[in-house]
């Protein structure tokens, strides 16, 4: 009952005329990254994170800045189906999956029933996902009041033997980009013996250390888009859409055959994305898997089958709200768009983890609030702006590529008023390039830039603690298991290297 | 690409050992204290300061080895490839784009970001994207003006203006 209070005051905070604003200005600009091939939820929240700052400023609290950041984590969700249907291009990695069905949709003709399907199946997932963080996310703090630093360590260890275990990148690369995240957030002074720690050339702007944000804009504003330019060189040819009133109503009838492939989508998806490494995209990808492979139509999978969009969609939504809640009430990250939401909650003074529940419930119900808010305000603008999107997809990456370039630069100098930041934001941007090409993930060094700084002082005072002994993280009952699943996590592939060499050796 | 694998791999495994080599520094006002002293763990004080960059940047240094090792034995997909590293297109658009955001950032140092900003813009859109004048013209001007109002007058963050900090000067008396 207490819940269900604290979810309705968060829903009227949400609903303030300045929370709405922002929530519905979040989901045009989250629907327009998304859509945009090459351009991801992490990519705007990133480049926009400064402008939050400004936000902060007028409303004077770190809720209104979050809700806007969340509201364009939800549009990129729904965006990334559009270009994905009628392009034939996923507009984020997310919805690669919803490229198998839709596009052969929208070559049918049935273009507008496949991006209405999506839009609905997005809502579904994000509702039901909605209700499943509101029941779990109480609890999972209220257990995670137990934690001590040995706990917490082993919970972030946790998180990266994921990316290790399950990730499916080049091992030895993975764990080096992991390393690389956690030792450049080292840089600066040591917060415990005040020691001066990597300050490369004496260079005294790495004294303040590697700002997050300077990682974050460099690999997602610069390092994506280099990326993007480099990979998208051929023109691509949209889809004519059918979007008048009576097509869509038809739309909408035709939704009742994605009820299947909805449901396995938002629950699936909404597991998934608690699993740090995993995420939307993993999720939408297994949706799509798990409803093909219970069909009783199979072999339509692939052609145009509506089940074939619901799920997947359903699934990425539902998955970025999962994401959200190790966030929230843990402090771990599930993805890096999550990763860069809880820097900015630090950046804005919160302190992200199961106190956040007991000491910022003016925080914590007003954002979850927002998320059912935005699931609304996202489904209506989705269906309502499908032309203004359309015509918005067609703009040029020659103009589009430019204007991001310029926010980043801006953006980072305008967060911490320093030259040198911006300058090693387009060097960080320009080696985040190369490292993508020779398959070095991304995606782990920035959850690592974000979880070192809490990771190092835990490990430090367990050790103090422990005298020293790492059996610490062994020998007390919640951080022994953890620790364990983390080991085996770690050591998955080589027991499944192993495993296949016999295998081998046995045919 | 095969070839770069391995290259980036050698740099990678030098830059790990410098991290190495770096972590282990003992502060300059304390001259007892000798290097790699604090990369283990201190009687009552737990881990050195150099503890966790010097034990991550070994893990990536071993890694770098295990990347080699995967070259060798071509089990990484780069060490399979025989595409160049960076094709034709990929040189020109580095060339292009990159050097263009290098060229950016030298200008902002000189001209600030707001003689910057739309030179970039006319660079990018007229002659990589080939637009027309007329709408570089405008969204160059606009997204400068734009940063403008927003930033120095609006929010009161002052982006730096290099050489062209006095032609500013009668806009702030007339907005702030």
């Amino acid at each position: 009952m207490d819940i269900l209070i604290s979810l309705l005051d968060g829903i009227m905070v949400a609903l303030q005329p300045i929370n709405l604003g922002l929530a519905v200005l979040g989901v045009v600009v989250g629907l327009f990254v998304g859509a945009m091939p090459g351009l991801g939820s992490v990519n705007g929240v990133a480049i926009l994170l400064p402008f939050t700052f400004v936000i902060q400023s007028i409303t004077g609290g770190a809720t209104s800045p979050m809700i806007f950041l969340a509201a364009i984590y939800y549009g990129a969700m729904y965006g990334g189906a559009i270009s994905s249907i009628t392009l034939g291009i996923p507009g984020a990695s997310t919805a690669v999956s919803t490229t198998f069905d839709g596009r052969p949709m929208a070559l049918s003709g049935r273009a507008h029933i496949a991006l209405v399907a999506a839009a609905l199946a997005s809502f579904v997932g994000g509702t039901i996902a909605n209700v499943m963080f509101t029941g779990f996310a109480p609890l999972l703090a209220a257990v995670a009041l137990s934690f001590g630093d040995p706990e917490v360590f082993a919970l972030m260890l946790m998180a990266f033997a994921t990316f290790i275990g399950l990730g499916g990148d080049d091992i030895p690369k993975t764990i080096f980009s992991i390393c690389i995240g956690l030792v450049l957030a080292t840089v600066g002074f040591d917060i415990v013996s005040g020691e001066p720690r990597l300050i490369f050339f004496d260079i005294t702007g790495f004294s303040h250390g590697i700002r997050f944000l300077v990682l974050a804009i460099g690999v997602y504003g610069i390092g994506e888009m280099l990326w993007t330019i480099n990979t998208n060189r051929h023109g691509t040819s949209m889809t004519q859409v059918d979007v008048s009133a009576r097509s869509i109503i038809e739309a909408i009838k035709e939704f009742r055959h994605a009820k299947r492939g909805t449901l396995i989508g938002s629950f699936l998806g909404f597991f998934v994305g608690i699993l740090p490494a995993a995420g939307a995209t993993p999720g939408a990808l297994m949706a799509y898997g798990v409803a093909k492979l219970t069909s009783k139509d199979q072999s339509s999978f692939g052609k145009g089958n509506v089940n074939g969009i619901a799920a997947p969609e359903a699934a990425n939504n539902s998955a970025s709200t999962g994401a959200m809640l190790p966030m929230m009430t843990l402090g771990i990250p599930g993805s890096p768009t999550t990763a860069v939401l809880l820097a900015g909650m630090v950046i804005w003074g919160l302190q992200p983890g199961p106190l956040l529940f007991t000491n910022q419930p003016d925080f914590v119900w007003p954002l979850i609030g927002s998320f059912y808010v935005s699931n609304v305000i996202a489904v209506l603008v989705n269906l309502a702006f499908i032309p203004v999107f359309l015509w918005m997809l067609r703009m040029p990456f020659t103009i589009l590529a430019p204007m991001i370039f310029v926010l980043s630069l801006v953006g980072t100098y305008a967060a911490y008023l320093d030259m040198f930041d911006v300058s090693l934001m387009v060097l960080v941007g320009i080696a985040a390039f190369f490292l993508r090409i020779l398959d070095y993930p991304v995606a782990p060094a920035v959850l690592a830039i974000v979880l070192g700084p809490i990771a190092e002082p835990k490990l430090r005072q367990s050790l103090l603690f422990s005298d020293g002994d790492f059996s610490i993280f062994f020998t007390r009952p919640i951080a022994g298991p953890i620790t364990m699943i983390a080991l085996i996590l770690i050591f998955l592939p080589l027991i499944k290297f192993v495993k296949n060499k016999i295998t081998a050796k046995k045919t | 690409m095969r070839k770069a694998e391995i290259v980036t791999a050698v740099i990678l495994g030098i830059l790990s050992l410098c991290i190495m080599w770096k972590s282990g520094e003992a502060p300059s006002w304390d001259p007892s204290v000798a290097r790699f002293d604090n990369i283990g763990l201190i009687e009552g004080e737990g881990p050195g300061s150099g503890f966790w960059p010097f034990w991550l940047s070994f893990i990536m240094f071993l890694c770098c080895i295990w990347i080699g090792i995967n070259w060798f034995r071509g089990t990484s997909t780069p060490s399979q490839s025989n595409e160049p590293f960076l094709d034709a297109h990929g040189q020109r658009m580095l060339m292009v784009v990159g050097g263009g955001l290098i060229g950016f950032l030298i200008v902002i140092y000189v001209l600030g970001f707001y003689g910057a900003i739309p030179l970039f813009l006319i660079y990018y859109m007229r002659f990589l994207g080939g637009h027309t004048w007329k709408l570089t013209t405008t969204i160059s001007v606009g997204m400068t003006v734009f940063c403008f109002f927003f930033f120095d007058i609006a929010m009161r963050i002052v982006l730096p203006k290099g050489y062209l900090e006095p032609l500013f000067i009668p806009l702030y008396e007339i907005f702030l």
